[in-house]
């Protein structure tokens, strides 16, 4: 293995530059260094004006997406061994506003996160003293996969519908409320059921699968749209067929 | 948006568990008050995320409110303030049942019931857990519920970076809305500090980048008390390199800690006899300092492994087997593949210490409230004190919840009482901000003759602090960090920035961040000097024993307006469990 590897760091200041530009800059290459690791070498060392986010280094926070050598990545979980001998491309993530660098403004992800009313609906909340819910481990089984999410937004970045249109609910909003209408203690289904069937909720996704196989954390997100079609072509039916008392 | 004052009755800073919690308890105890949450990162970033093992809360027929209390004082070695942590062991199954409530997916029993597991220091088995993402659930769970509440304004991605302190009392904040780089007051009738640890203050560390210490820097700055800032835990198994923790709850489900001879070597610390199965408060599942200071004791007899990155032990998991491993510790398994290219299900993890958790923190009573009015502090920034010289694993997530609401209910009624009124828009305050202002723009952002880069005092200021008020201290190597630090903050007043954009300036807050931690690991090496004795965490090697007579007693460092350090001994609260012996594995 070579001892060095160059990044080409795409840079971007919105006072300064006109567009982006890349930008190399040759690291020590160990093995292992995750990209995070290296390009947290170039601003120690290098350059202290290059701006990105990260927290946890994990894989658990979610704050580290960016585009490497193409593709979503979170960059605190991909090493540079896996990407030599380099030149190693490291790009903002795709489909959302550059802010600086390698930040991307995600705003319109948080702004459609409480539309899904991702929170555990009941018609009364108990008192703490009675008691939890029960549930059983099967029941949480249901769900688990789908509230795995970190909101990393690498499934944005993959997803063609979203490219095109940005009023898509998009991924993993849609697989969370897919996290609560599966969970057994929720009742809330019916509550989400007019955001999700909109024109922009799951009908605008065309089932490519990008979304998934980007996902470093297996949530599944197309799963989850393509299992809440089919729950939402069946209450439509129910509309269709039954007589209002029974739906 | 410059010039509209940013004006709230009670402003929260920092949205992790302790932070989200607290903006939940103003908005549910009085609907008429204006509440706000500012974070330097969006709030399911937060720390909080990463925690893994679990959250303890008494909820079986035979374990006992006494004997949690009793496990939490006996473990940190009768530096509790008792009062508190009998508040602590009575809410926080009230706390946990709530967030099952709100939708935490907490691992259940075959029959539908929230399961428990045993945890280290702990007597009975009380700790809840989500498989181990514990955390993660818990922050998400926390920040999604939050959302229903849509009068809880948020501020995402603004640094604060100063409180607000006017003829007494606190008046807000400034801070950096970092995308546009402006600079803004907020304005509060009370400030909720929720702003976390302080583990970056050392060089190998579990602590995720954000934990900085900043909410006990602007306490410190602001005159408000720090509390027991030597008591700093070092968790006996991070991976080597990265610090990654691997979960205790590895230990809790049968793991073993073997040195280099295969030799279960915590039977020869008086930690108990080794048995196949775990036997709570024994051997692996006894308390981090002492398992720390066993590691150290290894090393100097030689029966550690050399690597690259240092001594390490090792963690076997393999007998566990590969279903228990999924099913119970699969990010342990995650972590272990990706960091460090092994399989525990196959292999042995190598583990050694690593700083995880500071015990001190911002001083307050247990109400959250701090001695400067309007100022209240909850969770891992705070130091009420429920961890005393060592905190028990799983007790900090039910600390964020139990005193993270308790801290929002006292801030709201303070905002809504008579100690709220008055106004805090006066023009000292507006002065206030404007130097605040001139100090970020011209003495930091525009500094011309700025010399050495911020890195280098970092890394400088880590070094000192693992070299002195590691897991074991002695007098005259803290005597040479307190001079080392005096120097490297003299070097932070001429350090250079070389980026002088508006936009997302991520280095100017890694040097406010910086200068937070200078005055941190000021506090923490100034009090770990004046604490002549050993108690849990804090070990010296010059005064071995426990001196109850000089030291039953919490340090409280304050850092007067000329400059100038003081430090007090207020002695420990004690209600029911006088000082006694710790006994692991007899
Ligand atoms: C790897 C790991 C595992 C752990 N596992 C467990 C466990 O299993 N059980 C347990 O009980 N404990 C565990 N702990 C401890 C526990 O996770 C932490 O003590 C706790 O999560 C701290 O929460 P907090 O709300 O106080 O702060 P944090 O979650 O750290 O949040 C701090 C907040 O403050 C904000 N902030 C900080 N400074 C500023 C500023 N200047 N301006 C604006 N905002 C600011 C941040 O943005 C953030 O939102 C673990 C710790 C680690 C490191
Ligand atoms: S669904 Fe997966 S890819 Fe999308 S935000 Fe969540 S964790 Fe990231
Ligand atoms: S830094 Fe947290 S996910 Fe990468």
């Amino acid at each position: 293995m070579a001892d060095r590897i160059t990044l080409r760091v795409t840079r971007y200041r919105p006072e300064s530059d006109t567009e982006p530009a890349a930008r190399e800059y040759e690291i020590p290459l160990r093995k292992e260094w995750s990209v995070l690791d290296g390009l947290n070498h170039i601003k120690d060392h290098l350059d202290g004006t290059l701006s990105y986010r990260w927290s946890c280094r994990m894989g658990v926070c979610g704050s580290c997406g960016m585009t490497v050598d193409g593709e979503p990545k979170l960059t605190c979980a991909t090493f540079l061994s896996d990407h030599a001998p380099g030149p190693v491309r490291v790009e903002p993530l795709s489909n959302f506003p550059v802010v600086r660098d390698l930040v991307v403004d995600i705003g319109d992800f948080m702004r459609k996160l409480p539309r899904v009313k991702p929170w555990l609906i009941r018609s009364e909340q108990e008192a703490p003293a009675e008691g939890e819910y029960p549930q059983l481990p099967a029941e949480r089984a249901e769900y688990e996969q789908f509230s795995m999410c970190i909101n990393c937004m690498l499934c944005y970045a993959a997803c063609p519908v979203y490219a095109l249109d940005q009023e898509f609910l998009g991924p993993a909003a849609i697989a969370l409320a897919q996290r609560y209408n599966l969970d057994s203690r929720d009742r809330g289904a019916s509550e989400r059921m007019d955001v999700l069937s909109e024109a922009e909720g799951i009908w605008a996704c065309t089932f490519v699968g990008e979304c998934s196989a980007v996902c470093p954390k297996d949530v599944d997100p197309a799963g989850s749209i393509q299992r809440y079609k089919f729950t939402a072509a069946m209450e439509s039916l129910k509309t269709l067929l039954l007589p209002r008392g029974m739906r | 948006m410059r010039g509209m004052t940013l004006s709230h009755d009670v402003l929260i800073v920092g949205g992790g568990g302790a932070g989200v919690r607290a903006a939940i308890a103003v908005a549910e105890d009085d609907p008429r008050l204006s509440v706000a949450i500012v974070s330097k990162v969006y709030p399911m970033r937060s720390h909080t995320v990463s925690a893994e093992g679990g959250a303890a809360g008494v909820i079986r027929s035979d374990d006992s409110l006494d004997e949690h209390a009793y496990d939490t004082v006996s473990g940190g070695e009768w530096l509790c303030a008792q009062d508190a942590v009998e508040a602590f062991v009575k809410e926080a199954p009230e706390e946990l049942l709530r967030l099952e409530h709100w939708g935490c997916p907490w691992s259940r029993e075959p029959d539908g019931r929230v399961a428990v597991r045993p945890f280290g220091g702990m007597k009975k088995m009380r700790t809840w857990f989500a498989a181990d993402k514990t955390g993660f659930h818990l922050l998400h769970t926390l920040f999604q519920t939050s959302l229903r509440y849509e009068r809880i304004a948020r501020y995402d991605e603004w640094y604060v970076t100063k409180l607000l302190v006017d003829d007494g009392r606190v008046a807000g904040v400034v801070a950096i809305e970092l995308m546009s780089g402006r600079i803004e007051a907020i304005t509060a009738k009370a400030v909720i500090l929720c702003t976390g640890g302080c583990g970056q203050v050392y060089p190998f560390t579990t602590n995720a980048a954000i934990k900085t210490g900043d909410g006990m820097g602007l306490a410190y700055r602001a005159g408000a008390p720090l509390k027991d800032m030597e008591f700093v835990q070092y968790h006996p198994t991070g991976l080597p390199f990265t610090g990654i923790l691997i979960t205790e709850a590895a230990r809790a489900e049968g793991g073993w800690l073997i040195n280099k001879d295969g030799h279960r070597y915590l039977q020869d610390y008086d930690l108990g006899t080794p048995s196949p199965k775990p036997v709570l408060r024994s051997m692996e599942l006894g308390p981090r300092d002492r398992l720390s200071q066993a590691f150290v004791k290894e090393v100097e007899k030689g029966r550690t492994v050399d690597t690259p990155y240092g001594p390490v032990v090792h963690l076997d998991l393999r007998h566990l087997g590969e279903k228990v491993i999924d099913a119970r510790l699969p990010f342990v398994r995650e972590l272990c593949r990706s960091y460090e290219n092994i399989d525990p299900v196959r292999e042995l993890i190598p583990v050694r210490p690593v700083v995880h958790y500071m015990m001190g923190g911002i001083h307050t009573d247990i109400h959250g409230a701090t001695p400067l009015p309007g100022l209240f502090a909850a969770g891992e920034a705070a130091c009420v004190s429920v961890n005393g010289a060592n905190r028990l694993g799983s007790n900090s997530l039910p600390e964020l919840l139990v005193f993270g609401a308790r801290a929002g209910r006292a801030a709201a009624s303070f905002a809504s009482g008579a100690q709220g009124a008055g106004t805090t828009a006066r023009p000292a305050v507006r002065a206030l901000v404007e130097d605040e202002r001139r100090r970020l723009e011209r003495d930091l952002l525009h500094r011309d003759d700025g010399k050495e880069p911020i890195s280098a005092i970092r890394e400088e200021m880590r070094a000192t602090m693992e070299e002195s008020t590691g897991i074991y201290r002695s007098g005259s190597a803290l005597a040479k960090a307190a001079d080392r630090l005096g120097v490297l903050q003299e070097r932070f007043r001429s350090a250079r920035l070389e980026d002088r954009s508006r936009t997302f300036n991520t280095e100017l807050v890694a040097a406010l961040e910086l200068s937070f931690m200078l005055d941190v690991a000021e506090s923490i090496v100034h009090c770990a000097l004046l604490r002549e004795e050993s108690r849990g965490a804090h070990q010296r090697v010059d005064f071995p024993a426990r001196d109850d007579h000089r030291f039953l007693a919490n340090s409280l460092i304050y850092r007067d307006a000329d400059g100038a350090r003081r430090v007090e001994y207020p002695p420990v609260t004690i209600t029911r469990w006088p000082p006694g012996e710790r006994v692991y594995g007899r």
